[in-house]
Formats: C-alpha cells, structure tokens, sequence
C-alpha cells in the first residue's frame, strides 16, 4: 500500500522528518491547524486551549476506549500565517521529555501544498521510546478495533 | 557464525508482538509478562526465548529475578519498527484532508 506520509529516521539521530503532500490548497491545510473544532476532529483529541500566536499555547486531552486520559501541552514560538508554525510538545506524565516541532506550509502547482514536520528529542533514546512507543499505541488501537468489533457482534 | 532464528519471522507472530510491546513500556520478569495473557506460562516462556535468541529482548539478572529489556539496538534495524508510527500519522492526515475537501465545498 503506497502511503502519502513519509518519516525519515535516521539511525542514532535524535530527530524525525515528516512530510505529506496534500491535495489541498495552501490556505485549507493551514486552516486545519489552526481552528480548535477541526484540530479535534483529525488528530482524534479534545482541544482545551489553542492560541494560534506568538507566546500562544495549547492543551490537548484524548481519552481512550477504556477511558483513560491523555495530556498534551506546548507553547507557540514563532506563527506566521501559511508558512510556518515552531512549537513545542509534550505529553505529560511521561518520559519522552518536550519536544520542538517545526511546521512548514509549503504550496504546490494545482491547489496542492505540503507540510514538513521537524520534530528534535532531547536524545536519541527518547525519540526511539516515542517510536516504540508508537508500536505499542499501533498495536494497541488495532486491539481496541477488534474488541469494538467483537463487542458488537455479541 | 552460528545461524540465528529470523529476526523478521520473530515479530510476525502477534503474541511476539504484544510480549514486545509490554516491554516497549518496561522491563518485566517472565511470570510478570506471562500474566498478561491466558497462554500458558510454558508457551509465553517459549516466545521469550525466541524473542531473546533474536536478540529483540535482552535478560538483565536483580537479585533473584530476570528481567527482560527491549534491545532498543536491534530493534532499529527493524523496519516495521516505524510502521505503526507512520501509519498513525498518514490516518491523521488522510483524516485533514478528507475534512478540509468537505470544508472547501462548504464555502
């Protein structure tokens, strides 16, 4: 299956690239990133605060299937509108440590764009436990599907 | 060299992959990793060992226990590693886009 998303990983680098190519025009991908009501609806969370400016923060808090709560918070360095966010992130009340994030808005020909996410660990075992970490929410969100799926066919 | 099971063939198998990501969190004692599924302790003991000869888990005695680390070395090497981590993030954007073509309509 060809996947739109691509993540650059160097081995013993402390860092990810993400990029995706979206069949957006610039303006809407932006926009997405910036009111609360749609941030909830496609990164799955629930958005307590979102100041989209310089020295701006946000919260966010997700819940899973069986009810537990996640926290994430970070403060916005640098906004321009279209072209780049730099923020920090963090989920709390783990050991992943904070994180900068680097968002470039980048347009395309044709109504398309692009985002590059930069995201620097504090070490490169953190970023690898966020990577593994990944693994466990993977394997864990198909879990949830499938007892979901299960649950219904009771 | 002395031929090794494959690293590949290791984690295809789900219940590796759960062990694997119990560890993924902590390290663990077999009878503590055992007691996460209804397996018996036999069969989980099983998987450990292959999962060790594979060098995905490392033991680490204390006191009378082992405990059982992720080799977090190994597992970079390994590219399904990422897999999950990617796939979290192309559902997300697949998700924007979906919503935002909807949005442009809207206008």
């Amino acid at each position: 299956m060809e996947r739109k998303t691509k993540i650059t990983a160097e081995d013993g680098r402390q860092e990810l690239l993400i990029t995706r190519e979206f069949d957006l025009p610039l303006e809407l991908l932006f926009k997405a990133y910036i009111e609360p009501d749609i941030v909830e609806r496609w990164m799955g969370t629930k958005v307590l605060k979102l100041e989209s400016k310089k020295h701006g923060s946000y919260q966010f808090e997700t819940t899973d299937a069986q009810g537990n709560k996640y926290s994430f918070n970070g403060v916005i360095h640098e906004f321009s509108p279209n072209h780049k966010i730099t923020r920090t992130f963090e989920m709390e009340h783990t050991p992943f440590g904070v994180q900068p994030e680097f968002h470039e808005f980048e347009p395309l020909v044709g109504d398309t764009s692009r985002l590059n996410m930069h995201v620097i660990y504090e070490s490169v075992a953190h970023r690898d436990q966020v990577l593994k970490m990944g693994m466990a929410q993977g394997i864990n969100m198909a879990h949830n599907r499938l007892q979901d799926i299960a649950s219904k066919l009771k | 060299m002395e031929s090794r099971r494959d690293i590949f063939q290791a984690i295809a198998d789900p219940t590796r992959r759960a062990i694997l990501t119990l560890l993924a969190v902590q390290a663990l004692t077999p009878g503590a990793i055992a007691a996460n599924f209804k397996s018996s302790r036999q069969t989980i003991s099983k998987h450990i060992q292959i999962l060790a000869e594979c060098e995905l888990l490392k033991p680490e005695q204390n006191g009378r226990e082992i405990y059982y680390h992720i080799n977090a070395k190994h597992m970079s090497e390994v590219a399904d590693f990422i897999e999950p981590f990617l796939k979290m993030w192309d559902d997300r954007f697949d998700k924007l886009e979906t919503l935002m073509k909807k949005h442009k309509t809207k206008e």
